[in-house]
């Protein structure tokens, strides 16, 4: 990659993802799961010199992803994370994932056991636009950030903040930092105010560890 | 590689210092490893990359072959600007032992007995190969590679490479192979190997005394042998039920079919430039391959502490060596937190993918490259 392309790649990332290398110490060891086309590892890797590696379902993101220097697998969340020994990384990353997992409490703890951090983002269900799309035309909300048909979402468990907080609690997995993205990308302190994240919030990055 | 450039090949008489210990328990005391090399090693030698050959292939990789004259079996890859960039990196691809094209192997006279060795040649195994390797790697003064990279069972002695000198390989590139040989392959391989043993001219090995060659049994050997490099899909696409020249089928068992001609061609061109008895050799050496067994059963352990960065590719359609046998090496590479890329490059070409220009494969392969290269300082 080009000092050019570094810099573009530093400008354009997301505001989630940036969101959640903030919460990403130097020198670490890092797991992405879901790594998509890599835009997350290559900000990691060659903006903040983090060893960072990816797993990847789809052979096209897998290879965008080799291709440009970066070591992703090819593999499922879901059945491949069992090979990785206990705190093989300081964290592991869930980037809008955990929506289309089959186990999305059974991932978690994984996420745990190989991590001793985990950071978790998803789209948030009890966003405000989602409630009235649902109360006012009683139809499964579909918009920007949730594009998908009921028939043809991958996303087949979701949640809603309040509901991420209650599962955690029941994991017991401390929550050490929770952050509300509004479509604006405004950043929000879930601590500051629950009620208002969950309405205002359209996804929500946690920053996990095993109590 | 344009021709003004490619390297003829070098020999060398290694062994004379410190013997080659095969795992069989003989030593070769003198014995020889021939090599290309390409580009040049750079001052501090940290820009090293060891190309490793599979079953049938050679040390010509980019040189054009001395007995059939084609070009060299990675010659797309190798060169100013390529993938394996010739300006930038020193490329070494060993013949090995046990081999027919210059390095020692069963048609090579027995200095003890001024006779060719034939079956009283030791056998060999793919550690085997690896030690004589890293011999030629010690003579070229070379500490440490900035990668080992092969197909097939250039990807086994890639992991042998990694799994015993880990300190002496930067990066490691298994493509298209096994960590060991399974009861399908095997079975493949001894159907070669009988058809050889069965030919009259094989003499129970000592063809090359009685002035013989069994270029039958060979041929058949690289009949059946083939038949694995190519997937279903690609024999249909290339030959269907076509007929050869002719009209209509002749019922009799000449080769009314194209696959059935094409397969004769193969195994008739291949039997010019192999020897009969390397072929027992080094298919046997690959049987014997398993390199969780050396490490007590676990895969994982062969890899424990592993800090070379890996990148494992495997392709879809290769049914010879299948994506499944390439996942296990990950998830043992997994299982000791490693640094590895894993890539199931989509193609129809079978296991001979690998020697192809398939553009993904091309692709993840030059950006592991690169990746690497950055970390080893010589980007």
């Amino acid at each position: 990659m080009s000092a050019a392309q570094h810099e573009s790649a530093r400008k354009s990332i997301r505001v989630d993802l940036q969101v959640i290398s903030e919460m990403i110490e130097p020198n670490s060891r890092v797991l992405d799961v879901g790594c998509s086309e890599g835009e997350l590892l290559t900000h990691l890797v060659y903006n903040r010199n983090i060893d960072a590696r990816g797993i990847e379902l789809s052979t096209e993101g897998v290879n965008a992803c080799v291709a440009n220097g970066l070591s992703v697998i090819q593999g499922d969340a879901e059945t491949d994370l069992i090979d990785y020994p206990d705190h093989a990384f300081d964290y592991v990353i869930l980037s809008q994932t955990l929506q289309a997992m089959y186990n999305p409490k059974d991932i978690l703890v994984e996420l745990l056991r190989i991590g001793k951090r985990a950071i978790v983002s998803f789209p948030n269900f009890g966003h405000w636009r989602a409630r009235l799309h649902l109360a006012i035309k009683g139809r499964m909300p579909v918009n920007k950030t949730l594009p998908y048909e009921w028939y043809d979402t991958p996303n087949i468990h979701f949640c809603t903040i309040r509901d991420f907080i209650v599962l955690c609690d029941e994991l017991g997995i401390t929550i050490e930092r929770s952050i509300a993205l509004d479509s604006m990308g405004t950043v929000r302190r879930i601590r500051s105010g629950l009620f208002a994240a969950n309405l205002l919030g359209e996804q929500g990055v946690f920053l996990l560890s095993k109590r | 590689m344009s021709a003004q450039k490619a390297d003829t090949g070098h020999s060398i008489v290694l062994g004379k210092d410190e013997p080659l210990r095969l795992d069989c328990g003989v030593e070769l005391k003198e014995f020889k490893v021939a090599y290309c090399t390409y580009g040049t090693l750079n001052a501090d030698k940290s820009n090293a990359i060891l190309i490793c050959h599979a079953l049938t292939g050679d040390q010509y990789v980019a040189t054009p072959h001395p007995i059939t004259g084609k070009p060299g079996w990675w010659d797309d890859m190798i060169g100013p600007g390529r993938t394996f960039d010739t300006d930038k990196y020193f490329i070494i691809c060993p013949n090995v032992i046990g081999s027919c094209m210059g390095s020692t192997g069963p048609k090579d006279i027995n200095p003890e007995t001024g006779k060719p060795w034939g079956l009283s040649f030791p056998v060999i195994t793919i550690p085997d190969m690896v030690r004589a390797q890293r011999m030629l790697i010690d003579h070229l003064g070379i500490k440490s590679l900035f990668m080992a990279v092969g197909g097939s069972m250039g990807g086994m002695q890639v992991l042998e490479w990694a799994a015993t000198y880990p300190d002496r390989v930067f990066a490691a590139v298994p493509i298209a192979t096994a960590p060991l040989h399974s009861a399908q392959n095997i079975a493949f391989y001894e159907v070669g190997r009988q058809a050889i043993m069965a030919d009259p001219d094989w003499c129970g090995g000592n063809y090359l005394e009685e002035g013989k060659t069994p270029h039958r049994g060979l041929s058949v050997a690289r009949m059946a042998a083939h038949i694995t490099y190519l997937s279903e899909n690609s024999l249909t696409q290339k030959f269907g039920r076509r007929l050869q020249e002719r009209e209509s089928i002749t019922f009799g068992f000449d080769a009314d079919f194209q696959v059935e001609s094409y397969l004769r061609h193969q195994g008739s061109t291949f039997v010019d430039r192999f020897d009969a008895n390397s072929y027992l050799y080094i298919s046997r050496a690959m049987d014997y391959f398993d390199l969780a067994a050396r490490h007590g059963g676990s895969l994982a352990s062969a890899f424990n502490g592993t800090k070379t960065r890996w990148c494992v590719i495997s392709f879809t359609s290769d049914w010879h060596y299948p994506t499944e046998a390439s996942r296990k090496m990950v998830r043992a590479l997994n299982g000791v937190a490693a640094n590895v890329s894993f890539a199931e490059i989509k193609s129809d070409k079978g296991h001979d993918a690998f020697l192809l220009n398939e553009p993904d494969f091309i692709k993840v392969l030059s950006g592991f490259m690169a990746g690497a290269a950055r970390h080893r300082g010589i980007a």
